[in-house]
């Protein structure tokens, strides 16, 4: 019962935003031709689905988005925490790791294009920039906060440097990753369109870019509430993942 | 004779201009108790931390069984004023730490459950094993630190103003408990804090110490035998010290306030 209630609460916002997109569409306001009924849209993803290359547009886009990820933590999470924990390198690097973030990724497609071509790799390069520069200035201000404190009461009770990082900066840097995991994967979905309109034949962008040449407004947003449902699905992952590895922390901080 | 054990000979500290200790000489013998007394912000902290190894004297030096104090080490448990207790740890697991390093490797298992329960036990921390300490309040923390301390069975117990941001009741029931396991397991202690009260009913020798740079103005025995308990208040004797140790701290922190 209780489950159910859960489950209920977690749909009450969406219907809210239906009921609202109904509302709208009933009342006159726009024209019924620039706004698709919300049941429209459904059944048009039900089409998109059975039609078969959708799937495909789906994976590849799922795909794009986890290599970029995968790619930029790998790099961010060694060199946040590097950057983190000792302040001249983070004197020199902050500057330049915010001038890079700052820059729109849709501005290095050209870029992109001319040193990487328009292939799979020019794709996920531009995924990996942006979750890159968004989960390493996660890390290293997660990881200038965390207090010495415990690495001082851990030399006292006779810890190893080896000891002191496995047992204390592993288990303090968790929350970190998770959150710049968590910020990176919004940056990498967001970036996904972008991503794709360098010459992208299939994923969920390329579908829309498709769509917004024929003005098809049906498929257009049904490929963005497909977008906005992985990427909340893959963030109730993370959110999941926090919650049974950080049990720990007060709950205001997750 | 009792053994020296730790001695503070001519001790200094600056921080570029600033000189926060000055020619410090003391010894702590062992067994002893010893609290430092002195205005916030007066260096005691800084001459602590010389003797926990985290930081070394400008000139003089401190000598641990007759040796420099190099670093920290496991034969000096510290017990800081903001706990420091793992959030990431279960209670059990934030005492059962040290004895999982790899210096205890050779412990028995069965040893390490013996150490942990009773330490557990001692503190009152049985019901709350498996709770994470972000659901303990700030008497049981410190309770848990101080458990996590002996647990790794350390010679010599620093303890830098632990009780401080308790409230008073829970304070004067830290304080027995401290009594009560330091009668079960006797360790050299040194305690920093600003109570007077604290000082005189736990330890055995109290040193004054001046507002900055850090001096030794005074030393004092205690009398009063161990084991000790709330009845000591009401002792004119403890009251006489009390009346004497408060007026040269209270001289000490109008001094500190004259410094800024």
């Amino acid at each position: 019962m209780k489950w159910l209630a859960g489950g209920l609460w977690r749909l009450a916002p969406f219907v809210f935003v239906i009921a609202i997109w109904y509302l709208v569409r009933w009342s006159g306001l726009v024209a019924p031709g620039l706004l698709p009924a919300p049941h429209e849209v459904a059944l048009t993803l039900v089409a998109l689905l059975r039609g078969g290359s959708y799937l495909l547009d789906i994976w590849l886009s799922v795909q794009r988005v986890l290599l970029g990820l995968v790619f930029g933590m790998i790099l961010a999470v060694p060199v946040g925490f590097m950057i983190g924990w000792n302040k001249q390198l983070r004197r020199f690097f902050d500057p330049l790791i915010n001038f890079f973030r700052a820059l729109p990724p849709i501005a290095l497609i050209p870029l992109v294009i001319v040193y990487l071509g328009i292939g799979e790799v020019a794709k996920v390069a531009i995924l990996f920039y942006a979750s890159f520069f968004a989960a390493v200035i996660v890390m290293y201000e997660g990881m200038s906060q965390i207090s010495p404190i415990y690495i001082k009461v851990s030399r006292t009770l006779g810890a190893s440097d080896w000891e002191i990082f496995a047992k204390v900066i592993v288990p303090l840097t968790l929350p970190h990753v998770l959150t710049a995991a968590r910020v990176a994967l919004g940056v990498a979905w967001a970036t996904l369109v972008a991503a794709e309109l360098v010459a992208a034949q299939h994923g969920l962008g390329a579908v829309i870019q498709n769509a917004s040449s024929f003005f098809n407004l049906k498929v257009i947003y049904a490929g963005i509430i497909t977008i906005g449902f992985f990427a909340l699905l893959m963030d109730s992952l993370l959110r999941a993942l926090s919650r049974r590895f950080l049990a720990w922390q007060d709950s205001h901080a997750q | 004779m009792k053994d020296i054990k730790v001695q503070f000979r001519g001790v200094s500290k600056t921080y570029g201009a600033l000189e926060v200790v000055q020619n410090v000489t003391f010894d702590i013998a062992e067994g002893d108790f010893v609290s430092l007394v002195g205005p916030s912000g007066c260096g005691k902290t800084t001459l602590m931390n010389m003797l926990a190894g985290f930081t070394s004297p400008s000139s003089g030096e401190v000598l641990l069984e007759g040796r420099p104090v190099t670093g920290p080490g496991p034969d000096r448990g510290v017990m800081f004023q903001e706990y420091g207790v793992f959030p990431w740890l279960t209670v059990e697991k934030n005492i059962r730490f040290g004895l999982n390093l790899s210096m205890h490797r050779g412990m028995p298992r069965a040893e390490k459950d013996q150490i942990v329960e009773r330490y557990l036990e001692l503190m009152r921390l049985k019901d709350f094993r498996n709770a994470w300490p972000k659901n303990l309040s700030g008497g049981m923390r410190q309770r848990l630190a101080l458990a996590r301390a002996y647990a790794a069975n350390p010679h010599f117990m620093l303890m830098d103003e632990p009780f401080g941001a308790l409230d008073a009741q829970t304070r004067s029931d830290m304080h027995d408990l401290l009594l009560g396991i330091m009668q079960a397991e006797r360790k050299t202690a040194l305690l920093i804090t600003h109570s007077v009260d604290e000082a005189i009913y736990l330890s055995n020798r109290v040193l004054v110490i001046s507002a900055r740079p850090s001096r030794v103005l005074e030393e004092v025995e205690i009398p009063f035998a161990y084991p000790r308990n709330r009845d000591l208040l009401d002792d004119p004797e403890f009251i006489r010290l009390r009346r004497y140790l408060r007026d040269l701290v209270m001289k000490q922190y109008a001094d500190q306030q004259a410094l800024g």
